[in-house]
């Protein structure tokens, strides 16, 4: 018997761009930001999100209906919707801002995905962000999403296992000191931490394939959201240097720098 | 002379009130099984910067809460202490946690701020409060300043994994403003005898029918300290080949410091060390009076965990890895002749 269309799963990955992981930053004279004319890529957390996502499509097959992609972001952040496609997603939503605005807080970007989700025929049942996004280090969206759809919530997940006929999921989480395990119902919002898989590389033949995927186009007066932040940026300065001390030859060295820091044995 | 200033002093006075309320700080107090988490104590030593009211939450099953609030109340800055219990608050679901905040933060709400350690718990819930209740959040700060005039509140934070600091400001218009804050920055707030703080009990509410379910959590159990508030750390990378030379390696030495083990990424995930040791960006941030990198190339994110310790040292074989550019003491050599030998002379 061919499972009824109500148990098919629609699932929503939000992605974004974001300044390389490997790219030490450096920033702007004027101290509003940082020299962002470096090599942007995918959220690291976000390609985990992804490539969860297809990995459900590949064990459930079938039961997994679509795997859409969407970013909020500059009219270059398409690449980013492009990798996604490129690793397995089917479609991608474009909600397209312009270079020149400040990027989006979590708040705004939730809120747009759940217009998203009020507008998508068939709805969706799950939705995997990454847990953090490694510029603006918030790690809130997830969160705040579960908390306008009223969806319960699996945060840090480094295992998710769904049964599509009961409409579950077992996650297990990463918390403070050790794991944890939860059953959730879908429609469920999950974000993901490092160890939940080792995204793939997207292969030739795919990222041909992805251009022929469709990006819908959206912006953020068509999904009823004010994308403009609530928190004034006052300043972005660096860090406090540290200067590295030197090198020691030899562990009595080292042991000698330890005691006149007036560290010893306990 | 002295009229001009007491003029002064209800001009002042009364601006205050005129435009805004003075702070009024809900800290979220942490404990597992009846153990206060120390993060929570620094968030409370950040409440009291706002320079008003700081009420404490304690929130858990039957068993634990009493025990915690007669400790909450003799905290240093600690104004008065809420607390609910329900046997569904055991374990610390935002499913049904949120709805406890939410009636808390309702709109008679005497609160102007919210705050807590940025532990994974607090990570998952009050963003999900903030979203309901329409306000933003901030993350990890590691200072902040209130403003009484405007009712503003300004915070630093670091972003791209502690490359850079925002500094971004809350304007008065948010009502109540969501806060994490960085443990490492903030120190714990003492106990003292012959405080007075107010203790009230809150009804809990009770969630019918929550759509996530507790199964278990695991912890890894460990005699030595926690890494998160260690004053010293140990820490290991992909050097040490793998979980039994990393364990027989580090833990002589964790034990002569008396100190922490943590790890890099790297080792994390080749399954040398368990997911909760990680430092760096996504795992703990930790800043000891010392902080020892053994193995570690200090690849940016790890970084990010460590680089506020007092005094770093680094053991590698590669002279460049960019952990030297950081570390107060360097040597050049096999960790695996260093450890040993280290362990043996401390110990002398």
């Amino acid at each position: 018997m061919r499972p009824s269309a109500a148990r098919l799963l629609n699932i929503l990955v939000p992605v974004k761009r974001a300044v390389d992981y490997a790219v030490k930053i450096r920033v702007n004279p004027q101290q509003t930001g940082i020299d962002t004319n470096v090599k942007h890529s995918m959220n690291p957390f976000d390609e985990i999100a992804v490539e969860e996502a297809v990995r459900l499509r590949e064990r459930l097959k079938d039961q997994i209906k679509s795997i859409k992609a969407v970013t909020i972001g500059p009219p270059k952040s398409i690449d980013t919707l492009r990798t996604a496609l490129a690793m397995g997603a089917d479609s991608a939503i474009h909600v397209e801002m312009p270079e020149s605005a400040p990027a989006p807080e979590p708040l705004a970007v939730a809120k747009a995905l759940r217009a998203i989700i009020e507008k998508q025929e068939g709805g969706v049942d799950l939705v995997i962000l990454g847990k953090q996004a490694i510029d603006d280090d918030l790690g809130l969206t997830g969160q705040m999403l579960a908390g306008l759809l009223n969806w319960p919530q699996a945060t840090f997940a480094s295992k998710v296992d769904i049964d599509v006929a009961k409409k579950e999921a077992t996650v297990v989480r990463e918390i403070d000191g050790g794991g944890e395990e939860i059953r959730c119902h879908l429609p469920l919002i999950i974000t993901t931490d490092l160890r939940l898989n080792e995204p793939r590389y997207a292969s030739l033949p795919n990222i041909m394939k992805a251009k022929k995927k469709p990006i819908e186009k959206l912006s953020a007066s068509d999904l009823g959201v004010d994308l403009s932040p609530i928190l004034e940026t006052l300043k972005v300065s660096e860090p406090p240097k540290r200067v590295g001390g030197g090198k020691v030859e030899s562990v009595d060295e080292l042991i000698a720098k330890l005691k006149d820091a007036g560290i010893t044995a306990v | 002379m002295i009229r001009s200033r007491s003029v002064l002093c209800v001009r002042a006075f009364s601006r205050t009130y005129a435009t805004a309320t003075s702070p009024h700080a809900l800290v979220f107090i942490e404990h597992r099984h009846g153990v206060i988490d120390s993060g929570s104590l620094s968030a409370l030593t950040a409440a009291e910067q706002l320079g008003g009211q700081v009420s404490g939450l304690v929130v858990g099953g039957p068993d634990h809460v009493h025990s915690v609030v007669d400790k909450v109340k003799m905290l240093k800055g600690i104004t008065s202490v809420l607390h609910s219990t329900s046997p569904q608050y055991v374990e610390p679901l935002p499913e049904t946690l949120s709805p406890l905040f939410e009636k808390l933060l309702s709109n008679s709400s005497p609160f102007t701020h919210v705050v807590s350690a940025t532990s994974s718990t607090a990570k998952s819930l009050l963003p999900r409060v903030a979203a309901k209740l329409d306000v933003p959040a901030v993350s990890d700060v590691t200072s902040l300043e209130h403003d009484p005039a405007t009712g503003s509140t300004t915070f630093t934070r670091p972003i791209y994994a502690g490359n850079a600091i925002a500094t971004v400001r809350a304007p008065g218009s948010v009502a109540i403003k969501f806060f994490t804050v960085r443990g490492t920055a903030f120190a714990a707030a003492a106990s003292q005898e012959g405080s007075n703080a107010e203790v009230k009990a809150v009804d809990a509410v009770e969630v019918s029918d929550s759509p996530t379910q507790h199964l278990k959590t695991t912890i890894t159990k460990s005699d030595r300290p926690d890494l998160g508030v260690a004053s010293r750390v140990v820490s290991g990378g992909r050097a040490l080949k793998n979980a039994e030379t990393f364990a027989s390696t580090l833990y002589p030495l964790a034990d002569a410091l008396g100190a922490a083990v943590g790890a890099s990424r790297a080792a994390v995930d080749a399954g040398y060390a368990d997911n909760s040791l990680q430092v760096g960006q996504t795992g703990k941030v930790v800043a000891p009076e010392l902080y020892m990198a053994l193995g570690i190339s200090g690849a940016i994110q790890h970084l990010a965990g460590m680089k506020d310790s007092k005094l770093i040292v680094a053991v590698n074989k590669d002279p460049d890895a960019p952990i030297f550019q950081v570390a107060d003491v360097g040597l050049v050599a096999d960790l695996f002749d260093v450890v040993p030998e280290l362990v043996e002379k401390l110990k002398k």
